[in-house]
């Protein structure tokens, strides 16, 4: 397997995007998706052969030419691809091919289909780029390349007011983050002189970088990862960005770059394990990301909404897993997360689709009787992120929570249990309201098209089976550490924490069935009993609110001031000057008026004053 | 004190003449006051060639020309005049502004 071939993965999206950007006047709708789904299916199928080298042969490939010169060094194009990365580039290329089907049937009939097909193309070009990079460089290359892609995406109905203004918080608040990982990637080629991984991995096991530094560039490498993974406390713009197309919030927003926080601490973990606090601050900030989102999520009343604080949830599960050292946790759990909750949201469009493009949860309900391979698919993927066995999520959760038990991290081992309960609540309280009793909206339903259905059940089958790819055995757990990367050994993890696991998401499960399915708890009186806390988490905390008051008005106000300052009195000075010239030209043209007499009256004026100029000249001597 | 006298004289009908050229709106007007301010240079002229410094002839003989060349001026002006009243259907000075910009 030569490394050329694998360099076909990312070649195909972007040829895609070159043919679909072009030629957007061109292609039909059909030739638009054709050449979408052909081009990320061929990536997919290029991926297969380096997966088969990397599980099998143990091969790692690499590659590298000179990109271009710092002063004396060079830097390099450099691409390599160990276990994490062949993971990432599978999950990547895979949900890709499945949302590209999927768009077809979604986003029929829009106007500039083959517009979405072109940044769907560019995103997976961006995101499959990022995770085959081994310079930092490239890896900020590639970051801020998906993060224009998300832009555009989010903004993809720009008519509609609340698409634009997600489009632009996304688009700033992750900014904010990518300005920590700039500033860290700036601090380790000071202090190590290269952008390549390897030389920076190099240098921190040869003790080459203080204790300091390393901590520092950890923790602004985990800001960055902060901003783009929507962790606590910038995970605001994910909820918004759900005003995007829903394969959008299926693919960037679910499955794969939003991910890209985790891939990134994962990528770069020999820094964070060299630095005991760096780890602390992964761990506390996902563990405090789970419970918050979570308990967000059980008042929301959009149904993206209520997916989104779930995927803010579950990547602060990654982080918790990460920073407790359960590297394999952690990935294994972005695997099945990528898997499940894709699904989720490609049910949730074809949910929205179904009812003419309802999202509020309390118009909706009935579902289970018209659309049952829907019902079953969406089960699947509850059961999945409740972590129900035999389903993927709960092998994963699992993981996650002995790892976080097995680091010493009693606390954060009790919370990542809460959130699960929280999870499973909110999660079936989706499900019944959605499914389960009489329909509360609207009544006249579509079938859904048959090509958004073979995803969902593509995507409900890998999420039933990607739980076994590390039980038994730990198959993934041996691939993914093979090139020596620390994790956590979970050997002597107790067996009762399966079953706390298992016993709490029952529970929160069994809750959100007295409450939305039975009613034999009435939800408002719920609501009514606690208003204040019902209210806070309604309003998410009033997070969104805080940060106008605190960030948002404070800078307009400044804005305010700069630009009635350029506007008033550098502009002012322009309109003067502007004003003077225009002044002598409108007295010059008063006397062009072509009247001999008038030039005749200036001349002897300006005879006069001569004359006078000259005579007072001899007063004065 | 002779000469003061008709310097003023001089003085007095040339700026009758220049105010009759720069406010007159009938271009006969204004020709005719042309005609005034060449005769108070005539006029000084003359006043000079007899109580000047250097008393002469030569004030007088140009004296001559200048009336000889205000009559030549006055027939040209006097056709030019015409012709532009052919055009323009007006004898009024403010009503010729061809050359405005």
């Amino acid at each position: 397997m030569s490394a050329q071939v694998a360099l076909l993965i990312p070649l195909f999206p972007f040829l895609a995007f070159l043919l679909l950007i072009f030629g957007r006047r061109f292609w039909g709708e059909k030739a638009a998706a054709g050449i979408g789904i052909i081009a990320t299916f061929a990536s997919f199928a290029v991926t297969l052969p380096v997966l088969w080298g990397s599980l099998g042969k143990g091969q790692t490939i690499t590659w590298s030419i000179p990109w271009f010169h710092l002063g004396e060094k060079a830097v390099f194009l450099s691409m390599r691809l160990e276990p994490v990365n062949v993971l990432m580039l599978v999950i990547v290329s895979g949900v890709s091919f499945l949302v590209h089907l999927y768009s077809y049937g979604y986003m029929r009939k829009d106007e500039r289909f083959t517009v979405f097909y072109a940044y769907l193309t560019l995103f997976t070009f961006s995101m499959l780029g990022l995770v085959m990079s081994a310079n930092l460089l490239q890896i900020y290359f590639f970051w801020e390349l998906v993060g224009v892609c998300s832009f555009l995406l989010v903004g993809f109905w720009y008519f509609k007011p609340e698409a634009k203004e997600a489009a632009r918080k996304a688009f700033v608040v992750t900014r904010i983050g990518d300005v920590g990982l700039f500033i860290a990637i700036a601090l380790l080629y000071w202090h190590v002189g290269s952008f390549e991984v390897m030389d920076v991995k190099a240098a921190v096991l040869n003790g080459k970088l203080t204790p300091g530094i390393i901590t520092l560039t950890a923790i602004l490498i985990f800001v960055g990862a902060v901003g783009k993974s929507g962790q606590f406390p910038l995970h605001t713009w994910l909820p918004d960005a759900m005003e995007g197309p829903t394969p959008v919030s299926a693919l960037i927003h679910a499955a794969t770059m939003v991910a890209a926080g985790v891939y990134l601490v994962a990528d770069l973990f020999f820094l964070f394990t060299a630095s005991h606090q760096a780890m602390n601050v992964v761990a506390y900030v996902g563990g405090f990301t789970a419970i918050f989102a979570a308990t967000i999520g059980v008042a929301q009343n959009d149904i993206k909404r209520v997916l989104a604080y779930s995927t803010v949830s579950q990547l602060g599960y990654m982080m918790l897993a990460l920073g407790s050292t359960g590297y394999v946790a952690g990935m294994f759990h972005l695997m099945t997360h990528a898997f499940f909750k894709a699904l989720l949201f490609l049910c949730a469009g074809a949910v929205i689709v179904s009812l003419h493009h309802e999202q509020d949860l309390r118009k909706m309900g009935g579902l289970w009787k018209t659309h049952r391979w829907l019902g079953y698919s969406f089960l699947i993927g509850c059961l999945a992120i409740s972590g129900i066995p035999p389903f993927s999520g709960f092998f994963s959760k699992d993981e996650i929570l002995e790892s976080a038990y097995a680091d010493g991290r009693t606390g954060l081992f009790i919370v990542g249990v809460l959130a699960a309960f929280f999870t499973a609540f909110y999660m079936f309280r989706l499900f019944f309201m959605v499914f389960a009793g009489q329909a509360r909206g609207e009544k006249n339903r579509e079938p859904v098209p048959r090509v958004m259905m073979v995803p969902i059940l593509i995507l409900a089958f890998m999420s039933i089976i990607s739980g076994f790819f590390n039980t038994p055995g730990d198959r993934l757990a041996h691939w993914l550490t093979r090139t020596g990367t620390a994790t956590i050994s979970l050997e002597h993890a107790p067996v009762w924490i399966s079953a706390v696991a298992i016993v709490v998401a029952a529970a929160g499960i069994f809750l959100a069935y007295a409450m939305y399915a039975s009613e034999r708890i009435s939800p408002e009186r719920v609501a009514k009993s606690v208003p204040w806390a019902y209210q806070v988490v309604y309003r998410k905390y009033y997070l969104d609110e805080l940060y106008r008051a605190v960030l948002v008005w404070p800078l307009k106000g400044l804005g305010w001031i700069l630009t009635g300052f350029d506007r008033f009195l550098i502009g002012g000075l322009v309109y003067l000057s502007a004003w003077i010239a225009q002044l002598v030209g409108r007295i010059g043209s008063r006397l062009q008026n072509g009247q001999a007499q008038t030039y005749v009256l200036i001349s002897l004026i300006g005879f006069v004053i001569l004359i006078v100029g000259l005579t007072a000249g001899r007063l004065f001597p | 004190m002779q000469l003061t006298s008709y310097l003023a004289l001089s003085a007095i009908l040339f700026s009758i003449g220049l105010y009759g050229v720069l406010t007159k709106r009938n271009a006969v007007i204004v020709l005719f006051c042309i005609e005034l301010m060449l005769n108070a240079a005539n006029l000084n002229f003359v006043a000079f060639s007899k109580f000047g410094l250097f008393p002469g002839l030569t004030g007088q003989v140009f004296t001559l020309f200048t009336i000889t060349i205000a009559a030549a001026e006055a027939a040209v002006g006097i056709a030019i005049l015409i012709a532009l009243y052919r055009n323009v259907q007006s004898a009024e000075a403010d009503r010729y502004d061809s050359m405005k910009g």
